[in-house]
This record gives structure tokens, sequence and C-alpha cells, in this order.
């Protein structure tokens, strides 16, 4: 199998990347395993969501939206197995993540680390409104806000993170 | 692989995320308790279902309406006669049960009178009839000889004096009214005790006549029998007096009485059988054994006691 396919879409140009098998899963593993463990040492790690930044990089990298409205899913039913939200909550956030992210990587070139900072802040925030809008909608708890400066400064922290993980994961690709 | 028949392949993922977000929503739902514990997933359910629910109510209601009032107006004519019919029968009904309680008022009036004056042997008896001749007051009742009635015996209600037995039979019996051109019983006005012989006129009112012109008479003054007729005992309730005339030409007045009794509706009576006085005192002092006219008796008895004991002195 190809490493790298050429993408027959809007931008043509644009390749969709592969990686080996049960690297998603390790990731995906290997993030949830951290984002429950660094705040137990680490007060501020809540600011954390490495789940998150998994989810959008391979959505970006594969570009493919069903699977990665899949992968959202399943990393965010995952993180709501291991918190105590209700199944779903991040899920749908996720999931919505994913199929955007993936959209939107088969459209432009996410492998500048300007294009991953900005991506990763937006979608920080776009996961944070829905999971926001569903608490607010399905649980009636109105504890939870849309923006805050918390929140702005936890996405650029997560963006700064995004720059250094994302190149990481790329050396996870196959070679093309 | 194929995208899935009917979704165009670039919907599928869409396709995809709405299915895989509503999963999730529900699966929230189904875990989510708002209110009273109730899960999400059975209020969203409740209040889906819930509209579906009214409006087919709604339609099986507004249909049963419809066929129900289609149904009532074709069956509307039919239940409006028979309802017409069970109205004139339940009119007739309630005539017939007014005029069996007045029947009852009557019988009880008159049950009354004769447990009142038990010291006085009367029988009862019901009007069966009347005289076809305009001319006559005549009545029959439905006792005669085979009960001891017999000829010349008082007949009388407890608003007062009806007449005479006339003829008897032996189940039957003919009574001569006290309104009769025939007819007549002796009597005297109250008060002054002034004897006169009351007469019938063929007419509502009777007639009082042999009263001097000299004695004061005075308008709703009672009339009782005298007892000099040997047939009605001493002050029975004749009548009272409606107005009297001075004739120039007669030293005697004339005096129109009206009846005691109501001689144009009698349906029930008692016939006398003595001469045994009655003690109507002790009914103008009594209770509600007292006539049916009992206004103008009881005064008149009122009036008319002190007088007979003055009599009874002299």
């Amino acid at each position: 199998m190809d490493s790298t396919e050429v993408y027959i879409g809007p931008e043509p140009h644009i390749e969709v990347h592969k990686y080996y098998g049960g690297v998603v899963p390790v990731v995906v593993l290997l993030a949830l395993v951290l984002q429950a463990f660094f705040p137990v040492y680490i007060r501020s790690a809540n600011y954390l969501e490495l789940p998150l930044l998994v989810t959008l990089y391979f959505a970006l990298s594969k570009r493919n939206a069903s699977s990665g409205l899949l992968l959202g899913m399943v990393v965010g039913l995952l993180q709501d197995s291991l918190s105590r939200t209700p199944l779903g909550l991040y899920g749908i956030a996720k999931t919505l993540v994913g199929y955007l992210g993936s959209s939107l990587g088969a459209r432009i070139d996410t492998e500048h680390p300007i294009a991953r900072f900005v991506l990763t802040s937006v979608f920080y925030l776009f996961h944070h409104a829905v999971f926001t809008l569903t608490t607010r909608t399905l649980l009636a708890q109105k504890s939870e806000v849309y923006f805050s400066i918390p929140i702005l400064i936890a996405s650029i922290v997560n963006s700064f993170i995004a720059i250094g993980l994302f190149p990481l994961l790329d050396r996870l690709r196959k070679p093309s | 692989m194929p995208p899935p028949i009917g979704i165009p392949s670039r919907h599928r993922s869409l396709t995809l995320l709405a299915a895989v977000v509503l999963g999730q929503v529900l699966l929230l739902a189904a875990q989510i308790k708002r209110e009273r514990q109730v899960r999400l997933i059975r209020v969203w359910a409740v209040e889906l279902i819930s509209p579906l629910q009214r409006i087919g109510a709604w339609t099986i209601h507004g249909a049963q309406h419809g066929w129900g009032g289609y149904i009532g107006l074709r069956r509307a004519q039919q239940e409006n006669e028979e309802m017409r019919a069970v109205l004139d029968r339940l009119k007739v009904r309630n005539a017939e049960l007014e005029g069996r309680a007045l029947e009852a008022d009557r019988l009880e009036a008159l049950l009354n009178f004769h447990t009142t004056h038990q010291e006085v042997p009367m029988i009862a008896a019901s009007v069966i009839g009347a005289s076809p001749d305009s001319g006559s007051q005549v009545l029959y009742i439905n006792k005669g000889s085979r009960d001891g009635l017999r000829r010349d015996m008082g007949v009388i209600t407890p608003d007062g004096v009806v007449g005479k037995i006339l003829a008897v039979y032996p189940d039957t019996s003919q009574v001569l009214r006290l309104d009769d051109k025939e007819s007549g019983v002796g009597a005297l006005l109250s008060g002054t005790r002034t004897q006169g012989p009351v007469k019938g006129t063929g007419a509502p009112l009777l007639s009082l006549d042999y009263i001097s012109n000299d004695e004061k008479v005075t308008e709703g003054q009672a009339v009782l029998t005298s007892g000099q007729d040997r047939i009605f005992p001493k002050d029975l309730p004749v009548g009272t007096v409606v107005d009297f005339v001075s004739d120039p030409k007669t030293p005697f007045m004339r005096i129109r009485v009206r009846p005691a009794a109501h001689l144009d509706r009698l349906e029930e009576v008692l016939v006398l059988e003595t001469r045994q006085e009655l003690n109507l005192k002790k009914e103008a002092d009594g209770d509600g054994a007292a006539p049916a006219s009992s206004g103008t008796a009881k005064s008149s008895m009122a009036q008319a006691s002190p007088a007979k004991k003055s009599a009874d002195s002299h």
C-alpha cells in the first residue's frame, strides 16, 4: 500500500498521509493516559487537551471526513468513559472536531506551524463551545461558559503544545 | 467500497456525521436524569410522542364527534318525536297525579273532620254523578240503603251544609243540593240568632227569608243551621250574608247568602246518620281539622257559641 495518495477533491495537490498499523490506537491511548496522568501531578495540566490534539492531528492528516469523525467519536467516548461526564459529551464535541478537521485538512495546507497553531486554537475554542452547548442543553448545567480568558489561555497553551507535538507525530507517518 | 444505495458519495460522510452525533445525543439522553429523576431520553420520547398522541386523540375525538353529530342529526328527529310523545304522556300523568293529590287533600280534610266528630255517626261518600237536568241541582253519591242511608238525611262537607238525601237506592243515593229551587234548610243569623229558612234559588247564591226589616244584618254575617228542620243539627255553617235589601212593600228583607260549602265542586261528602248536634266549638278552638272555608266558618262558630249558650240558658 502506498504511503501517500493523491487526494482527488477540491484541492488535488494536498496529500493524504498514511500511518503504520497500530499507530493511531497507541497514540490515542497514550494521549488518554497522559491526559489522566498529568493533572495528578501538575495542577495546570487541566488546561491540556491531548485527546483533542491527537484527534485534530489525525483528522487534518488523514483528510477523510468519515474516518475523522469516527476517530473523534472513539476518542471522545473513551475520554468520557475515563471521566465523570456522561458518555457522549466529549464524544459529540470530538466527532465534530474530527469531521470539520478532516474536511478542512482536505482543502488547506495544515502542515505549516502557523496554520497548525491557528487551527488548534480555533478548534480548541470550537470544541469547548460544543462541549458547553451540550452541557447546557442536555445537562441543564449553566456553570460552563462559552468563552473566558482562561479558556483563551488554554487554547493558546494547547496550540503551543500542538506545534511541538504534531511534528513528533509526523514521524510516525509512512514514508512517502 | 461503493456508496450505500440512495446516498450520494459526497454526502456519505455528512450522513455518517449526523448519525454518529445523533447516536451520541441519544446515548447522552439515556444517561441524563432531569428533574424528578426522569431520564432525558424519556422526556424527549414523551415530548416527541405526546404531540402525535394529541393529534391522534384530537383526530379520533373529532371523528367520533363528527360521526356522533351525524348520527345524532339522523336520530334527532326520531328522538324528538319520541320525546314529545313521552312529554305528552308525562303531562297526562302529571295531571293525573295532581288530581290525586287534590283528592288526597280533600279526603284528608274529610277524615280529619270525621275524626274530630267521632261522636257523631256519619258516612263518607263520593259524588258519582249529577242531574242531567240543568234546572235541578241534584247529585248522586255512591252510598245507599245497604250502607244505612235513609231519605232526608243531611249531607255536609267540612265546609258546611250541602243538602239532604232525596232518594235512596240500594247502592246509591240522590242528594238535593242546597241551591236547588226546591231545597231549603232551617237557619239563623249568627249573633242575633234570628231564625229564617234558607232556600235555593237555582243560582249560586241562596236566599234567607222572613228576616224582619228591623233586624240588624251585616254583610259577611254567618248563617248557621237552626236545627228546626229536623234534618241538620244546630249551628252547622250554611253560608255568609253577601248583601241585603229592605223591601218597603214587604216587612221582610231580601238577603242573599253565599253557601259555605263549595256546591259546584263537590267530590266527597259526609252523610249525617243522626241529628246529633256537632260540637263545632271544639273544632273552632282546635287544630287543623277546621273546615276548608274556615275563615268564615270559624268566625261564625265563634260568634254562634255565646248566643247558643244564651239560648240554652233561656
